[in-house]
């Protein structure tokens, strides 16, 4: 067993718990980090997602953004952003991993909200409009309805990423599940490299268990032919003259 | 910032090609392993979902945490710095090989097959050819993905230039942790530019294609 | 078929008039439609057909200002569309797409609710008319707590269609509604919804590409060109008959005297007197009506006048009563019902030449010849 018997060891001994730097604080603030930098950046991407996918308008944005954000790379923001943010209150280091936190998070969501909305089945959204339903019904009653479990699905990749990313926090002698494993790096103790990993596992697995599960619910019922279809900027829906 | 250059210039440019080396070897080393496994998952379906599993798996575990969990195993050494990267490249690479070999339309196939062509040469002339746009999109992906992962490497020694990240961090030098923040972004952004030149030129369309929700 | 006598007098009320109504898109030199003027009668059911680009769908959209138009007006109903609000003109008109775009998160019934609610209509209306509709439609009144994606291809576009009506508008736009359903359903489709239009008469305005589909459907047909420009716009008998230009001609296709056929019915034309004697008759007075009529065959009919079948010279060689031979059967009998198309069809696949015309009780009437048939045509 070795190493993994000593992790076990690790994080099965009560006095490891308690106190503002026991492992039950570092997961509780790790998950606190993640899930506050997930909700703030879907306020700001959840809006205007939906205002692109039902206007169809500035495309451009979602696209870019969608790009950019995935070729950033966290640990990098993190290092622009420490300076700035060292004599903020708080722990060390939170504020730049949350700002960090809250630019990864953002792409996903933005896009997923606005291909999601977009891709509703142009005929449901054509028969809505053209029976009198106002713009606002549409998005309301029809688009968010059957966009549902893209957006969701947007959230959960989102809140993944977050959980994974947050460990970076450890790095500026910060909090959460991170610290447990740099401090295994500065000490060489290895069970704590591995406590923290599998620590990390669980709480990224519980993630996606619970987003998967509010994907499902959130999915209407018998839509799934009408549903979005999974295709970013799909160009068949050219406006036609006839 | 500028005084870094001045005075380290040397270890700047050090480290600025071991990033590279770095992302390299991790895409290179990924394109062996993921090839062969895509094209095998390809062919036979049913192995796909547990390949995507797999790899999806290893893809969510941080990187920090998969050295952490590494370490004890195979040292502060490149190795594990490479099994490490490897691994985040593997599903994004086998998932967009499948995908292009999808979608293939399969008249292109079927004309092949009725010229003669033996299941090699189908896939070297006929399938992977038509194939390039969406791969190539998975290539860029995972080459941005890399970058920024080699930045973490730091804590095992590596770091390309998230060495001067964490030294910054370390020893609260704010200049200097941004300088290997803002080189990894550039790094970042141009190898993804000079990717994505490189996918328009082979085939305009891929653009659109390729970029699929996350 | 569409029942003649439901006539639009010429001086009924207006209910669409569109005057000068263009629609060009910026940058895009050639307009979509430009300078259309025509006018829809109240209870009237006029098909816009057309080549892809006429302007058909525009203008269709143009009406319920989904398309909004860049010069011209547009009148429903005595009100210019473009001083109403959009949202409340389109609550008053029924609209019906090609794939009919139900709300798959919703059931039947919630579907055909969507007017009524958006209009705040109490519950109890809703659920009766809803009841109506099932009714008209011939809906099975259990589909209605079902989803969209749980109906096959003809119900939804029936359910459709009764969404639309949902709130009983005067006007319905039909943008090529029984379009996306194979052949056979959308005969059955578009027989029940002429049913519906005799007893509802709703003015209704609907595109289509299938210029046999708008013979039958409609009370007047606009045959437009690219650039909505309207070419013929007229009822469909007058199209067929005197096409306007070489445009028109070619768009009706081939076979213009067999699709006129198939808009007259048999009980609109002369029937004329064949050769008939009852089973009980000898087979003397057989021959002797066979002679008369100048013919090898005869009708046989019973003491009721009721049909059996037909009987010919060879038949009757060896016997002394035409009841002791069984007659041959009809393969095909024509009512009054059936269209001039229909009677020539069972002529050209009978052995007896003629279409033996015969009521629903199976009382034999008369018969039709090609030459009669040909005659009321060319007249």
């Amino acid at each position: 067993m070795g190493v993994l018997g000593e992790a076990l060891r690790f994080l099965t001994d009560p006095e490891r718990y308690g106190g503002p730097t026991g492992i039950d604080a570092r997961v509780v603030e790790h998950v606190l980090i993640s899930y506050q930098a997930v909700a703030v950046a879907a306020v700001i991407a959840l809006p205007v997602g939906l205002f692109i996918g039902h206007r169809r308008r500035f495309e451009v944005v979602a696209v870019t953004v969608g790009n950019l954000g995935r070729a950033v790379p966290s640990f990098g923001v993190l290092g622009i952003l420490f300076g700035p943010t060292l004599g903020w209150p708080g722990h060390i280091g939170y504020w730049a991993t949350f700002i960090a936190l809250v630019l990864l998070s953002v792409p996903p969501i933005l896009i997923n909200t606005y291909v999601g909305i977009k891709g509703v089945d142009a005929s449901v959204v054509e028969a809505a409009r053209g029976m009198g339903m106002t713009s606002r019904h549409v998005l309301q009653r029809v688009e968010v309805p059957l966009a549902a479990p893209i957006v969701v699905s947007g959230l959960r990749i989102a809140a993944v990423q977050s959980i994974a990313t947050a460990t970076l926090w450890g790095i500026p002698g910060g909090g959460g599940v991170g610290r447990i494993i740099v401090d295994g790096f500065a000490l060489r103790a290895e069970d704590l490299l591995l406590a923290g990993a599998m620590l990390i596992a669980l709480l990224a697995i519980a993630t996606e268990v619970l987003f998967s599960v509010a994907e499902r619910v959130t999915s209407p019922r018998a839509a799934r032919r009408a549903g979005p279809r999974r295709r970013l900027l799909d160009r068949s829906a050219r406006r036609s003259r006839r | 910032m500028l005084d870094l250059i001045r005075n380290e210039g040397g270890r700047v440019a050090a480290k600025l090609l071991e990033h590279l080396n770095l992302t390299a070897i991790a895409i290179l080393v990924g394109l062996l392993i993921a090839f062969p496994l895509a094209v095998y998952a390809f062919r036979h379906r049913r192995v796909y979902a547990p390949i995507a599993g797999v790899t999806g798996l290893l893809y969510t575990i941080p990187s920090l945490a998969l050295f952490a969990f590494l370490t004890p195993y195979t040292g502060l050494s490149m190795l594990t710095a490479e099994i490490g990267l490897v691994s985040y490249t593997l599903l994004i690479l086998i998932r967009n090989i499948v995908a292009g070999l999808d979608s293939v339309p399969a008249d292109a196939r079927e004309a092949a097959r009725g010229m003669g062509l033996s299941e090699r040469e189908l896939l070297w002339r006929v399938e992977v050819p038509l194939a390039l746009p969406v791969i190539f999109a998975g290539i860029r992906l995972a080459t941005v993905t890399v970058v920024g992962l080699v930045t973490v490497t730091s804590l095992i020694t590596y770091g390309g230039v998230g060495a001067f990240i964490l030294e910054g961090i370390v020893r609260l030098d704010a200049s200097r942790a941004a300088f290997g923040g803002l080189l990894s972004l550039l790094i970042a952004l141009v190898l993804d530019a000079v990717l994505l030149a490189a996918e328009r030129r082979v085939a305009p369309w891929s653009t659109r294609r390729s970029e699929r929700t996350a | 078929m569409r029942d003649d006598t439901r006539n639009i007098s010429d001086d009924a009320r207006v209910m669409i008039a569109l005057d000068g109504v263009s629609k060009r898109y910026p940058g895009v030199a050639d307009a979509a439609v430009a300078d259309l003027t025509m006018e829809v009668r109240a209870g009237e059911t006029v098909a816009l057909v057309g080549p892809s680009g006429c302007g058909k769908t525009t203008t269709l959209k143009m009406i319920n200002r989904l398309i909004e138009p860049t010069s011209g007006s547009i009148v429903v109903d005595g009100v210019d569309v473009l001083e109403q609000d959009p949202v409340q003109l389109r609550r008053g008109i029924g609209y019906v797409i090609q794939n009919v775009g139900l709300m798959p998160h919703r059931t039947v019934e919630d579907n055909i609710a969507t007017v009524p609610r958006l209009l705040g209509w109490e519950h109890d209306r809703i659920r009766t008319r809803t009841r109506e509709l099932v009714d008209i439609f011939q809906l099975d009144s259990a589909m209605l707590s079902r989803y969209p994606a749980e109906l096959s291809g003809g119900q939804r576009q029936r359910v459709g269609v009764a969404r639309a009506l949902a709130a009983d508008p005067p006007v319905m736009l039909m943008d090529e509604p029984f379009g996306a359903v194979d052949p056979i359903v959308r005969v059955r489709l578009q027989d029940q919804f002429l049913d519906i239009q005799k007893r509802l008469q709703k003015t209704v305005v609907f595109v289509t590409h299938d210029i046999d589909e708008a013979i039958k459907m409609s009370d007047r047909v606009a045959v437009m060109n690219v650039g909505g420009k309207l070419e013929q716009y007229d009822s469909p008998q007058s199209i067929l008959r005197d096409p306007a230009g070489e445009f028109v001609q070619r768009f009706i296709g081939a076979e213009r005297g067999l699709k006129r056929l198939s808009l007259v019915r048999v009980a609109d034309v002369e029937i004329e007197d064949g050769p008939v004697i009852s089973v009980s008759a000898t087979v003397e007075e057989a021959l002797e009506e066979m002679q008369r009529h100048g013919s090898s065959w005869c009708t046989v009919i019973d003491t009721t006048g009721a049909l059996q079948g037909w009987v010919d010279r060879h038949m009757l060689a060896d016997v002394e009563v035409v009841s002791e031979v069984e007659p041959k059967r009809f393969s095909a009998y024509v009512t009054p019902a059936s269209s001039l198309r229909h009677a020539l069809d069972s002529i050209v696949t009978s052995r007896t030449r003629v279409a033996v015309v015969a009521d629903e009780n199976d009382r034999y009437l008369g018969v039709l010849s090609v030459e009669r048939i040909s005659r009321d045509i060319t007249a």
